[in-house]
């Protein structure tokens, strides 16, 4: 298979693999303590309350205990104090692309974000290492009451919303990485859409890290106000090191009555970064909250986007994809509470593993004793594409009120010498036929998202497939 | 050149899966612009024949060569023998849910005839006229490959395939089965439309003559347990279908030909 390896060679195994020298401004040292918390709460100049809360939650980090469940073998392979846990390269957030750093733009102009800012987005931020570089949102947006900002600022220009929302959904204590996160924050975005505003273009936020063992941990707080609705998009990437970096990020949405969120994830950070995420939402009455995961890079990602739907006749939506390739392990799923009565939940999960990769779906449907007439449907597809490949599923499901109307369905399959055949019968290579009936077993996903999304995930897709084959 | 060489040139093949013999020692010659059959019986032979020319990975030629235009595509990959100008349709096409019918077309016709074939209007409306003489609405083009697809559905959408890649060499493995008689009679459109008047060749797999009516094939060769019995002209089909194959089997034995 000379042609895809000549391919792969042209392209690179993982496009987004370069990276820039590092020139930052400040570099904090490895390791965490009590003090580098208060450092970045300083350097910050955040309000008391918050440094409060990043102590608080840097304790219960220390006394947590890791996970016990998932893949404790690579978390075990966490090195805390072998990580940078705060990293600035930048001494403003540039609301023009040539206020940022050459080297900084260059790197967002080789991943395409400018372009796609003036053909498809309502406004954008960039967030390299810890921190928000650039942001823009469009004009007519912000003068509807629309706030996109980096979390930093949301903070400083907005912390009465801040203070009221932040940790609401996702607490501290919630796990040993929103602890993590919650102690040494830094960027992410806050959004606020005001009532009855409907932001039609997407949102987008690009998180990059270039540093080595670096850990970048961006929080993510969207509010959207009664009848309005949002669909935030957020891309990632890193360059390939040897060595390993952290993220660990916490996003927290709330949908107030009748809101629409939709959050749109394409994970494609490089194979040497843990990915460890808590995404939440709380949807409230005859809201709607959306999650669009797909999770194509990462050494180990975990993460379970979740929604609890406590108003009621609220529905929540959770799609996701996994790619688990040589030495990957995608351990992702979703988690739905009714809590409301007429509350309805889909979740759709697809994985696929490939050269002794592994994809697992983990999964929490609830239905609580006082929610009556719930619905909930889960859908988990698994394709294995070879023999030292791996797929395994953990469904759990607590239905605690005899009206719920459940369904759940599980099927893994294997691709067939019979349809590759039949692909390849049409001038297609093996990897390419390969690439077709994975970018089709993706197709679900991938019709959710924003066209420039789908295109470029489908050629990400094509190019997973050359070069292992024969 | 095609002049001298015949489109498809099967030479003493002997063909084995898991260690029996399948074929044993068939040869058959389509010189260019010529429609031949295979007619048999179930299990004589006849999709293994289909199956090596295309080069399914499962077969193991143990003797003899297959000659497309003079060169032998034996060593070729699939996709390599189809950019060539093979190509089958399949008795059992494959799903693939997700992948779109219009876009798979695109990209095959890109694959095998170059992306010049592939781009914008010129692909569309050649799309568009192969469509409407199949009787395809131009929803089809929006659903999944093979995915749900009626068994009618399944074969009108390999003769689609067929007159879009333009062939050199056509192997329909019974495409006619299973359809009724506008079916067929679509089908066999398909078929004349690729080969009369050009020097292109095909190949048709059949288990009955109905077929061979709207197609008129210039030679039809009679399968049994692994070898070619018997050739002979269109005749040779209407006479298998009255007589039957025991009665054909008798005959051959007794040292009749079928000219």
């Amino acid at each position: 298979m000379s042609q895809s390896n000549e391919a792969r060679e042209a392209v690179g195994d993982y496009k987004a693999g370069w990276h820039d020298p590092e020139n930052s401004t400040i570099r904090f040292d490895f390791g965490l303590s009590e003090k580098v918390v208060r450092d970045i709460s300083e350097l910050k100049n955040e309000p008391e309350w918050m440094t409060e809360m990043r102590l608080k939650a840097y304790r219960h980090f220390t006394e947590r205990p890791m996970p016990t469940w998932g893949n404790t073998e690579i978390l075990e392979g966490i090195d805390f104090d072998n990580v940078c846990y705060f990293l600035r390269s930048s001494d403003e957030t540039g609301e023009s692309w040539d206020d940022v750093p050459e080297d900084i733009r260059n790197t967002f102009e080789r991943l395409g974000i400018p372009e796609a800012e003036q053909k498809w987005l309502s406004g954008v931020t960039a967030q390299y290492e810890s921190e928000t570089v650039y942001h823009s949102i469009r004009e007519d947006l912000e003068k509807q009451g629309v706030i996109f900002l980096d979390m930093d600022s949301g903070l400083r220009e907005h912390e009465d919303i801040v203070k009221q929302y932040f940790g609401t959904v996702v607490p501290h204590s919630d796990n040993k990485f929103s602890a993590l996160n919650t102690a040494v924050w830094s960027g992410g975005s806050f959004i606020y859409v005001p009532k009855g505003v409907s932001v039609e273009m997407p949102v987008q936020a690009y998180f990059r890290i270039n540093a080595k063992n670096m850990g970048q941990f961006e929080r993510t707080l969207i509010i959207a106000d009664e009848g309005s609705s949002i669909h935030y998009v957020e891309g990632c990437t890193a360059p390939t090191y040897s060595t390993d970096s952290l993220h660990s990020a916490v996003v927290e949405l709330i949908a107030l009555p009748g809101a629409h969120i939709r959050y749109t994830t394409v994970q494609n950070w490089s194979t040497n970064v843990y990915n460890l995420v808590t995404k939440r939402g709380v949807a409230h009455e005859n809201s709607k909250i959306e999650w669009v995961d797909g999770n194509i890079g990462s050494k180990l990602t975990m993460k379970y986007p979740a929604v609890i739907l406590k108003g009621e006749g609220s529905h929540a939506e959770v799609i996701s994809v996994a790619y688990a390739g040589e030495g990957q392990h995608q351990d992702a799923g979703a988690k739905v509470h009714h809590i409301a009565s007429n509350t309805t939940s889909n979740i759709l999960s697809k994985s696929i593993s490939k050269d002794g990769g592994r994809g697992s779906y983990r999964g929490m449907a609830k239905v609580m004793p006082k929610a009556e007439n719930c619905r909930m449907n889960i859908v988990c597809d698994a394709l294995i594409l070879d023999e030292g490949s791996r797929s395994d599923t953990y469904p759990t499901m607590e239905v605690g009120n005899a009206s719920a109307h459940c369904e759940h369905e599980a099927s893994v399959s294997k691709v067939g010498d019979e349809q590759l055949f039949y692909l390849m019968s049409r001038g297609h290579t093996e990897a390419e036929a390969l690439g077709m009936i994975v970018n089709g077993f993706f197709e679900p996903f991938t019709k959710e998202l924003p066209m420039e999304y789908a295109v470029e995930l489908n050629k990400l897709m094509a190019l997973e497939m050359e070069g292992s084959i024969g | 050149m095609s002049d001298e060489n015949p489109i498809l040139n099967i030479i003493d093949l002997q063909v084995g899966i898991d260690g029996n013999q399948i074929l044993k020692g068939i040869d058959i010659k389509i010189p260019s612009g010529e429609i031949h059959a295979i007619m048999g019986r179930n299990g004589s032979g006849k999709t293994t024949t289909a199956n090596v020319i295309m080069g399914h990975p499962s077969y193991e030629v143990e003797g003899g060569d297959v000659l497309l235009e003079g060169e032998s595509i034996l060593e070729m990959e699939p996709w390599e023998r189809s950019r060539a100008g093979v190509f089958l349709s399949f008795q059992y096409p494959q799903a693939v849910p997700g992948l779109q019918v219009g876009n798979f077309l695109r990209k095959s016709v890109g694959s095998v005839r170059g992306d010049d074939a592939a781009r914008g209007s010129t692909f569309r409306e050649e799309l568009k006229s192969a469509m409407s003489k199949l009787n395809m609405p131009p929803s089809f083009l929006s659903r999944y490959v093979n995915d749900g697809f009626s068994g009618g559905e399944k074969k009108r959408f390999e003769v689609l395939q067929m007159m879009l890649l333009r062939p050199r060499l056509a192997v329909l493995d019974e495409t006619d089965s299973g359809l009724d008689i506008d079916g067929i009679r679509t089908v066999a459109e398909g078929i004349n439309d690729v080969v009369r008047g050009t020097d292109n060749g095909a190949l048709i797999i059949t288990h009955y003559s109905r077929i061979l009516e709207h197609v008129r094939p210039d030679r039809i060769h009679v399968m049994i347990g692994g070898k070619i019995v018997t050739s002979g002209g269109p005749g040779l089909a209407t006479l298998l279908e009255e007589n039957g194959y025991d009665w054909l089997e008798q005959r051959v034995a007794e040292g009749e030909e079928f000219e």
